[in-house]
């Protein structure tokens, strides 16, 4: 429980933006029509594939000789890729739809 | 960290918030998308080059083979996909996500000296790990279940005993580890498995009606492990844009579940039961009444009003294309017609509307559920084509039904509906309904695509 006290008060900026980022995506997504929630669902999941920057640092971080963590690192960084490059490009293909008839 | 990487970070972080909120309403949603887009490459391309380690080539070679790879496939799977495949897509991409983040979580807790480390640091590590490797296993059995390959509902005794006792087992173990500052990675993997098991347990006896409001919260849920590793690299891109997405899928779960008048609470602990009454419950419906293409097309030929109510059936059959001709011709008869949009038509909400979209329907044509109930009084024809439980009256008159409370199209206040189904099997849900017996219903049996051809072909001779 002290630790927990002690890493707040030592991230306090952390905890700051935490709170406010929480209110940003519940005043941003508000009052969306259903027409849309299918874009913004694909959309908002291509936004969370920036785990990929973690991923990076993983591998820029691991010694060439380990193995596994470079195999590990590697992997996530395929997959994060995947889900930022496909999300957005779907998400892209489905509001070009929208467009045409306009 | 560098300046330049904290700035470009900063930027990418606005192009998010900015992104998101464009995707919010039609005409900028486009814009929106390549906002974030554009913010997210930045960010990435700054991750890769502005530091001051001392990294060797090899590992700029593995990173952009890498990216390659993963964006090869991406942007494959992302054009060739058929719109009706949406969710399943969306469900398979989050898994993967979540599955980066996990990763990212062991290789980090196989780097740290845990003797020596904070607690608080382990503890984030840790739950980095487990709250991927829901999202992981989860998305891959929702993904599973959608596209057919994991059976509907699989009922396993007492598994909300189970599944609590999973989730107490992860928290018991990873307690004790963050504790003891134990560092055998046996604990580590036993944790990880809990929790893939977990998010396997978690998704597979949810139902199929539901399964859209499970997807948004693995949705959210990959935000969070975002968001977690954020917080272990002090990054705050990750933090920030994955506290968004956690917050906006919360927002959005919640938003569905209100479109089926259910609570997160029953979809996540009560699961759907289909009614698995003998057959001869069935009859006391009544009969149901079936009719051919060609006197379907004389009631819609000679029509004021006629309204069109897709389903998801629509879309397996791929008769969007086919639904717009003929619509198209109605209206060229003089015939008023519209689409009733229910907010969860297809299998994830606003599908339907990318789907038609898709065919060119005219977005004016489009209604949604609050604009289009009151009208269906004046309707000459309802033309039901694939759906069933959205237009399912049980939701208003039968207590007992799992459905009942669910906001639906009122499409029995019509003068006459002719249902298009395959047969009479229930629908995603798994149950009766009664919309089949009504006296003014006729049943036009057959695949939506041949069916609704062979409407145009009618219409068109008379």
């Amino acid at each position: 429980m002290k630790e927990l006290i002690e890493f707040i008060n030592n991230n306090l900026q952390i905890v700051y933006i935490i709170i406010l980022a929480i209110f940003v995506g519940i005043e941003v997504i508000k009052s969306i029509p259903a027409v849309l929630h299918t874009p913004l669902m694909s959309g908002a999941n291509a936004l969370s594939g920036v785990v990929i920057v973690g991923a990076i640092l993983v591998m820029l971080h691991s010694n060439p000789t380990d193995y596994l963590a470079l195999g590990l690192g590697f992997t996530a960084v395929v997959l994060g890729v995947l889900n930022v490059v496909g999300g957005f490009a779907v998400t892209n293909r489905m509001l070009e739809m929208f467009k045409k008839k306009k | 960290m560098s300046v330049i990487l904290s700035i470009i970070y900063l930027i990418a972080t606005v192009t998010f918030i900015v992104g998101l909120k464009k995707l919010g309403h039609p005409d900028t949603a486009k814009s929106g998308n390549l906002i974030a887009a554009t913010g997210m490459g930045l960010a990435i391309i700054g991750t890769i080059f502005i530091h001051d380690l001392q990294v060797p080539t090899i590992i700029y070679v593995l990173i952009g083979i890498a990216i390659v790879i993963g964006s090869i496939i991406g942007w494959l799977i992302a054009i060739k996909v058929e719109m009706t495949k949406m969710p399943e897509l969306v469900s398979l991409f989050n898994g993967f996500g979540g599955a980066s983040a996990a990763l990212i979580g062991i290789v980090e807790f196989g780097n740290s000296d845990i003797k020596t480390t904070s607690a608080t640091i382990v503890a984030t590590i840790l739950s980095a790990i487990v709250i991927g490797a829901i999202t992981f296993s989860g998305s891959l059995i929702a993904w599973g279940k959608l596209n057919g390959s994991v059976k509907s509902v699989v009922k396993i005794p007492q598994y909300n005993i189970i599944n609590n006792l999973v989730i107490i087992a992860i928290i018991a173990a990873s307690t004790y580890l963050v504790a003891g500052s134990i560092d055998n990675p046996i604990f580590l993997y036993a944790i990880l498995t809990a929790g893939l098991l977990y998010g396997i347990l978690f998704v597979l006896p949810i139902g199929g009606a539901d399964m859209p409001v499970v997807i948004s919260l693995l949705n959210s849920l990959t935000g969070i492990a975002a968001a977690i590793t954020g917080v272990l690299y002090g990054n705050m891109v990750m933090l920030v844009g994955g506290i968004l997405v956690g917050s906006a899928g919360i927002i959005l779960t919640v938003a569905m579940c209100k479109a089926m008048n259910r609570t997160l609470f029953s979809v996540i602990f009560g699961s759907f039961t289909a009614s698995e009454g003998p057959e001869g419950t069935n009859k006391a419906l009544g009969s149901i009444k079936s009719t051919t293409s060609s006197d379907a097309a004389i009631m819609m030929n000679y029509a004021t009003n006629v309204i069109i109510v897709p389903g998801y059936g629509l879309a397996v059959a791929q008769a969007q294309h086919v639904i717009h001709e003929l619509e198209e011709l109605l209206v060229s008869k003089g015939v008023n017609v519209k689409y009733a949009i229910h907010p969860v038509a297809g299998r994830m909400p606003g599908h339907m509307n990318v789907l038609l979209a898709e065919s060119n329907v005219d977005y004016d044509l489009l209604a949604e559920m609050e604009d289009i109930n009151p009208q269906f009084n004046n309707a000459d024809v309802v033309l039901v084509v694939g759906a069933n439980d959205v237009v399912n009256p049980a939701a208003h008159n039968d207590p007992s039904s799992p459905i009942y409370g669910m906001p639906i199209l009122d499409v029995e206040n019509a003068k006459h509906i002719v249902v298009n189904k395959r047969s009479m099997k229930a629908g995603y849900a798994g149950i009766e309904n009664e919309l089949f017996y009504n006296d003014k219903t006729s049943m036009l049996f057959g695949d939506a695509k041949k069916m609704i051809t062979e409407l145009v072909a009618e219409i068109k001779n008379m």
